[in-house]
């Protein structure tokens, strides 16, 4: 595997003295140095392997679950495409995740610039609340945004989740943006301030453009923060209203069949392709 | 705007306000994420908490201390959660080393990994080991295949599955806290070791380790923390005998309906969370780890 001989390499200059060493040592250190890189080449694959395991499976020709696949099939994705229901799910958690990427890159950036650069008391309760739903168990907050919503016929509606997935895709932005808002150098502000701009010019001519790439990669993150969210969505979900996760899970649960591999596949692609954007226009200038 | 003082002594202050912004923008700025957090995260936490207690606390709480069954639960949580916490850092520690090490194509290949992961669905990945470790999966085909075993080994519906699924979900979590505290480390400091005669064992046992630790401790406390909460992964790999509070709370408010009871033990899980954040907030920054790498 090559991930191993490219975490074989040694990684720190070595010192003058110890190019002059005895065949046993250096043996001994090109063993401990192949023994890390397997360890590590180990957990690698443990970490991607359930992910790449789900194309092959989406292609199988069997209708139980089965690896490795018996011929080559895209019969499930035609199913996913072609299922009312599929596509009702992805149609509703996409209009979910692009409204909740559009309200929680905003919030999220106006709560960054105010906790990075402004005059607030209780900035770090401030800063604690807008994190707090990262902590809470997602459970918790299932069951209590299910009280809430129950009595207003929010359940399994547009609203209800919106107001949920921004809650949880804040946080998100907040670290991002705030993040990229600490690597901003104020003194460019200050300049385009004593050259005659107000705030309100100065931000969207100078602190915008250079905090833009960490709001992408924000939006980025918010976006699939919403759309893989599965537990809140397990709760606020109802018949009419039903989230891909939501959707998922009752598959996963009951129907088990490689019709939800066509779907993940389909979702990882999706993941991927935005993790790249964000990985292309999300770097910090100063990194490229 | 105000013509700047003539004096400079008189402009360095002001210079110094501008760089933040003033109180009244600051509040303005801040007013949607308040607003939107208490309609949609603090009331509703306290109505869940206002709910536990609305029967009276001794037949939701009282229940809860009086009928073993749920002290058992909390307990088979904790130890869940400690295997895991246990598994993700031992699991982490190596890889975080090679990010941060590694020349850069390599270390980018590696934080791939960790990111795919990240940001592919629990359900997805949950539904991977599924797949796996089910009677006819992949793994029972190699061990039969192999000789080890005769017939398929019952795998899924564990709490085997459970450690090992939730250790896969959580893994990323410990690994980029130790990554941006070991990235942090100066190069010199191993350098140094170095040149005062240490290997590169002992300079890693001597220098590197320690001063990776809080890096390591925070990566813990977030996998500790959000293992006790884990709803999804348990519910669809783990079997009855490996119940969570998460599951528990689950089966109260689907199977059971008993919603102020249920009330009762999500207020106890998300008491457990906050004390333990509040109690090791300062070594938890959770900006560090993912803002370390996007």
């Amino acid at each position: 595997m090559f991930i191993d001989q490219s975490s074989g390499v040694p990684a720190l200059p070595v010192s003058a003295g110890r190019h002059e060493q005895a065949a046993p040592l250096r043996l001994r250190r090109l063993a401990a140095l192949l023994g890390g890189g397997l360890m590590v080449g180990t957990v690698l694959f443990f970490l991607v392997l359930p992910t790449l395991l789900i194309v092959p499976m989406s292609l199988s020709q069997t209708d139980y679950l089965q690896f490795p696949p018996r011929g080559l099939t895209m019969d499930w994705y035609r199913t996913f495409f072609g299922d009312p229901d599929w596509m009702a799910a992805t149609w509703f958690s996409f209009k979910i995740a692009i409204a909740t990427t559009l309200s929680a890159t905003v919030v999220g950036t106006m709560t960054s610039l105010a906790l990075v650069r402004g005059k607030l008391p209780f900035k770090n309760t401030l800063l604690a609340m807008s994190l707090g739903p990262m902590i809470v168990p997602h459970i918790v907050l299932g069951v209590a945004l299910y009280l809430v919503f129950s009595p207003l016929q929010l359940t399994g509606s547009f609203t209800g989740f919106l107001v949920a997935h921004t809650v949880l895709a804040v946080p998100y932005v907040v670290i991002t943006v705030s993040a990229s808002l600490q690597r901003f150098d104020p003194t460019l502000e200050l300049a385009a301030l004593s050259c005659g701009a107000n705030r309100v010019q100065a931000f969207f001519r100078i602190v915008l453009p250079n905090i833009a790439p960490g709001i992408f990669a924000a939006s980025v993150f918010a976006f699939l923060a919403s759309f893989d969210e599965a537990t809140v969505a397990f709760f606020i979900s109802d018949i009419n209203g039903k989230s891909i996760g939501r959707k998922m899970f009752e598959d996963i649960d009951f129907n088990l069949t490689p019709v939800i591999a066509a779907a993940s596949t389909t979702f990882v692609g999706l993941s991927l392709l935005l993790m790249a954007l964000a990985h292309i226009f999300g770097q910090p200038n100063d990194r490229r | 705007m105000r013509q700047p003082q003539p004096s400079t002594r008189s402009c360095w202050p002001r210079a110094r306000s501008m760089r933040s912004y003033a109180p009244a923008v600051s509040w303005i700025l801040v007013a949607p994420a308040i607003a939107i957090l208490a309609i949609g995260f603090l009331y509703p936490l306290l109505r869940l908490i206002m709910l536990s207690l609305s029967a009276g606390p001794s037949a939701t709480y009282g229940r809860l201390l009086r009928e073993p069954l749920y002290a058992t639960v909390l307990a088979s949580s904790i130890v869940t959660a400690v295997s895991v916490t246990f598994a993700c850092i031992v699991l982490g520690y190596p890889v975080a080393l090679a990010m941060a090490r590694l020349r850069k194509r390599a270390a980018a290949l590696t934080t791939a990994c960790v990111l795919i992961p990240l940001w592919t669905s629990v359900l997805i990945r949950s539904y991977a080991w599924i797949v796996l470790l089910q009677r006819n999966g992949l793994i029972n085909s190699l061990l039969i295949a192999e000789g080890l075993t005769q017939g398929p080994i019952k795998l899924l519906y564990t709490q085997g599955a459970v450690i090992l699924a939730m250790t896969h979900v959580l893994l990323p979590f410990a690994i980029l806290p130790i990554f941006s505290i070991l990235r942090a480390v100066p190069n010199d400091y191993v350098r140094a070791a170095h040149s005062l005669g240490a290997g590169k064992v002992k300079a890693f046992f001597l220098v590197t380790l320690p001063l990776s630790l809080p890096g390591v401790f925070a990566g813990a406390i977030l996998c500790f923390v959000l293992a006790l909460g884990f709803y999804i992964t348990p519910a669809l790999v783990g079997g009855p005998e490996s119940m969570m509070m998460a599951s528990l709370i689950g089966q109260q408010t689907t199977v059971l309906l008993d919603w102020p009871f249920a009330a009762a033990l999500s207020t106890v899980l998300l008491a457990i969370t906050l004390l333990i954040v509040v109690a090791f907030r300062k070594s938890l920054s959770f900006s560090k780890g993912l803002s370390s790498v996007y």
